[in-house]
């Protein structure tokens, strides 16, 4: 059969000369934009990405941030400080324990409690930060190896998280939303049977970790696509702000539990594991260990947890206890203050930064006295750690895209506040 | 060496252009009078002194009172494990400072931030957009005098301007400058589209009906 394509022949020369431009433009093609998300399933959530491609070879990202902007910060504006710690749940969703810890004690480092609060809340408030963070990456991980093509890896993980959720609403009431944490103390004391329940799945939570690294670490598809993928240099990453296990990645050995430690970071055994590429399999092997890591100080702390109270006594900072409040005048006092006005801090300001499973996540609050905060900032790991795209995207095939993301292991909730 | 002691070798640096540290829960902050020199400070900060790391840049609206923006850096050095506060004040006739990108590059999306919920300009930013809200957006959200609840805005034409690969698809968004009701490709009719051979869409009765209703009409 013949070809139906037709040569046409031009009779004129320009029109010749157009002709065979036009020709030799196809041959070396032109660059093509491509919109990645805001709902695609590898953005987790509602990234997009303005990808310019030169055949399969990005040369430009630019990403586009901020379709889940809720404007927590002046939401912030206009309540008290115990209002919105509900609100810090839905910053990273994903591990709303550790943002509760973090907001709380950046209020009473504002109001200047935060070396006297108890010693049992303190380890309690440990055990949720890891908690919190053995779920975010067992979700990370998880995700990341979906996106590549590990199917079964998730089905894993999350077998695992739906056990964190158990614990969690036994200890909080809730398995999303936890608002578990209180200025000056938390809401409520671990219930019986829970310290129990909670050795029991770190026993099996490492057993899971021993085959979800089974799975991938040594799974040559995986490390084919990881491997080298991604590099973000340790002077990028510094530059760009990165934090979290992502620089650990790029081997910075920053970890503010042991840089500034909080709570009762100083008084537990843990290591910080690094990275030594930088590459999308060097923080897949971060994560990997700062898991078992967790486990190491969730279990200490469960051995050396004190008995004795969670909150601090101040009835001007923490709620009295009901039965006082209807029966004697001070604590009712307290009580209608507290709800009506909310805790009083002092004029001033102050910076709080936890290691949170993204990354360092922020509270600078700006206080003019009374119950609400005048400004409060919130510094978001993963609106920062997005930032660096632009920079590690281009050269990488669109394929590549998918794994990146899935490494850098961000959440928009908390990206656009 | 602690955080007032850096805080003590950039006042030696730069003398008056720097009020006296205040301490507030362990933490030093510096005010630097004139916003203009906050990237030639920074960079000193970073290039001698060691604070490699910019923590986060926030943004205060003291409405009311003059100047009404305050600019806020936390850096923090790695090697020396030192937090710095740094502060400077933006009029409102003003409005506007001179960028740090050049001195850390994180600095870019908070900058964006920053201009983007409070209106206050960074010159020599590579690239200043709006980053949370959308492009063309009319209000800064953040500024005291902008309420909780919002103020109605028209959603922009900007994203749907260009023509949509796909374009006259049955789901296809058309561009142009109407509204969102318009835009939305479930309620379009065939009449005023170019769409006269798509006949499911021409059979969908409940279609019709919502875009003769003249509540869901924008252009006459």
């Amino acid at each position: 059969m013949s070809s139906p394509v037709q040569n046409l022949e031009f009779r004129e020369p320009a029109a010749r000369a157009a002709a065979a431009a036009e020709e030799l433009e196809d041959l070396h093609g032109q660059k093509m934009v491509l919109n990645m998300g805001p709902s695609h399933p590898s953005t987790h959530g509602v990234l997009r990405i303005i990808l310019e491609l030169d055949g399969e070879i990005i040369t430009r990202a630019v990403p586009d941030v901020g379709y889940l902007h809720r404007g927590d910060e002046k939401i912030a504006e206009n309540m008290t400080y115990t209002q919105f710690i509900p609100y810090t749940d839905r910053l990273d969703y994903l591990a709303p324990l550790a943002n509760n810890v973090a907001y709380a004690l950046a209020v009473e480092k504002l109001l200047g409690i935060d070396k006297q609060l108890p010693l049992r809340c303190q380890f309690i408030r440990v055990i949720c930060c890891e908690l919190a963070r053995i779920s975010s990456h067992l979700l990370g991980l998880g995700a990341f190896a979906l996106d590549v093509g590990a199917l079964t890896v998730f089905m894993h993980t999350f077998t695992e998280r739906e056990k964190i959720y158990n614990l969690c609403e036994s200890l909080t009431g809730a398995r999303f939303t936890t608002t578990y944490t209180r200025i000056g103390g938390l809401s409520r004391d671990l219930p019986p049977g829970w310290v129990e329940q909670c050795r029991k799945f770190l026993d099996e939570v490492v057993v899971n970790f021993d085959e979800t690294e089974k799975l991938l670490t040594r799974n040559r598809i995986f490390v084919d696509r990881t491997q080298g993928v991604g590099v973000l240099s340790k002077e990028k990453a510094i530059d760009y702000g990165i934090t979290g296990p992502n620089l650990r990645g790029s081997g910075v050995n920053f970890d503010l539990r042991k840089a500034q430690p909080y709570l009762v970071y100083d008084q537990l055994q843990f290591d910080v594991p690094l990275g030594s590429q930088g590459d999308c399999y060097d923080r897949y092997l971060v994560r990997m260990e700062e898991m078992r890591q967790s486990v190491r100080i969730i279990r200490q702390c469960l051995d050396k947890i004190p008995a004795g109270p969670i909150n601090v006594t101040d009835g001007k900072i923490v709620m009295p206890a009901k039965e006082k409040v209807l029966t004697r005048m001070e604590e009712l006092i307290h009580h209608f203050i507290l709800v009506t006005q909310g805790v009083n801090a002092p004029p001033g300001e102050v910076y709080f930064g936890a290691e949170n499973p993204k990354g360092e996540l922020g509270f600078y609050i700006c206080s003019r006295g009374g119950g609400t905060p005048y400004r409060l900032k919130i510094r978001a790991p993963s609106f920062v750690n997005l930032s660096v795209l632009p920079e590690l995207l281009p050269g990488h095939m669109v394929s590549d895209v998918v794994a990146i993301l899935g490494s850098i292991d961000f959440v928009m909730g908390e990206c656009d506040r | 060496m602690s955080a007032l002691e850096f805080a003590n070798k950039l006042i030696a640096q730069f003398g008056d252009a720097l009020s006296t540290p205040t301490e507030f829960r362990g933490e030093i902050t510096l005010v630097l009078k004139d916003a203009e020199r906050v990237a030639e400070v920074c960079a000193f900060a970073k290039n001698t002194l060691g604070f490699d790391y910019l923590v986060d840049i926030s943004s205060i609206d003291n409405y009311g009172e003059d100047p009404r923006w305050t600019i806020v850096y936390h850096i923090y050095g790695y090697g020396n494990h030192a937090y710095l506060r740094l502060k400077t004040n933006v009029s409102e006739e003003k409005s506007e400072l001179p960028t740090v990108t050049g001195v850390w590059r994180t600095a870019d999306w908070h900058e964006r931030e920053i201009y983007d919920m409070m209106g206050v300009r960074f010159r020599g930013h590579p690239d200043l957009r709006r980053i949370l809200m959308w492009e063309g957006y009319p209000y800064f959200p953040l500024r005291k005098d902008f309420p909780l609840a919002g103020k109605p805005s028209e959603m922009p034409d900007v994203a749907f301007s260009n023509r949509a690969p796909l374009e006259g698809g049955p789901f296809v968004t058309t561009p142009g400058g109407k509204d969102t009701i318009a835009r939305e490709p479930r309620v379009r009719v065939p009449e005023t589209d170019s769409l006269p051979t798509n006949a499911r869409l021409e059979r969908r009765q409940d279609v019709k009906e919502i875009h003769e209703d003249p509540r869901h009409h924008s252009k006459p």
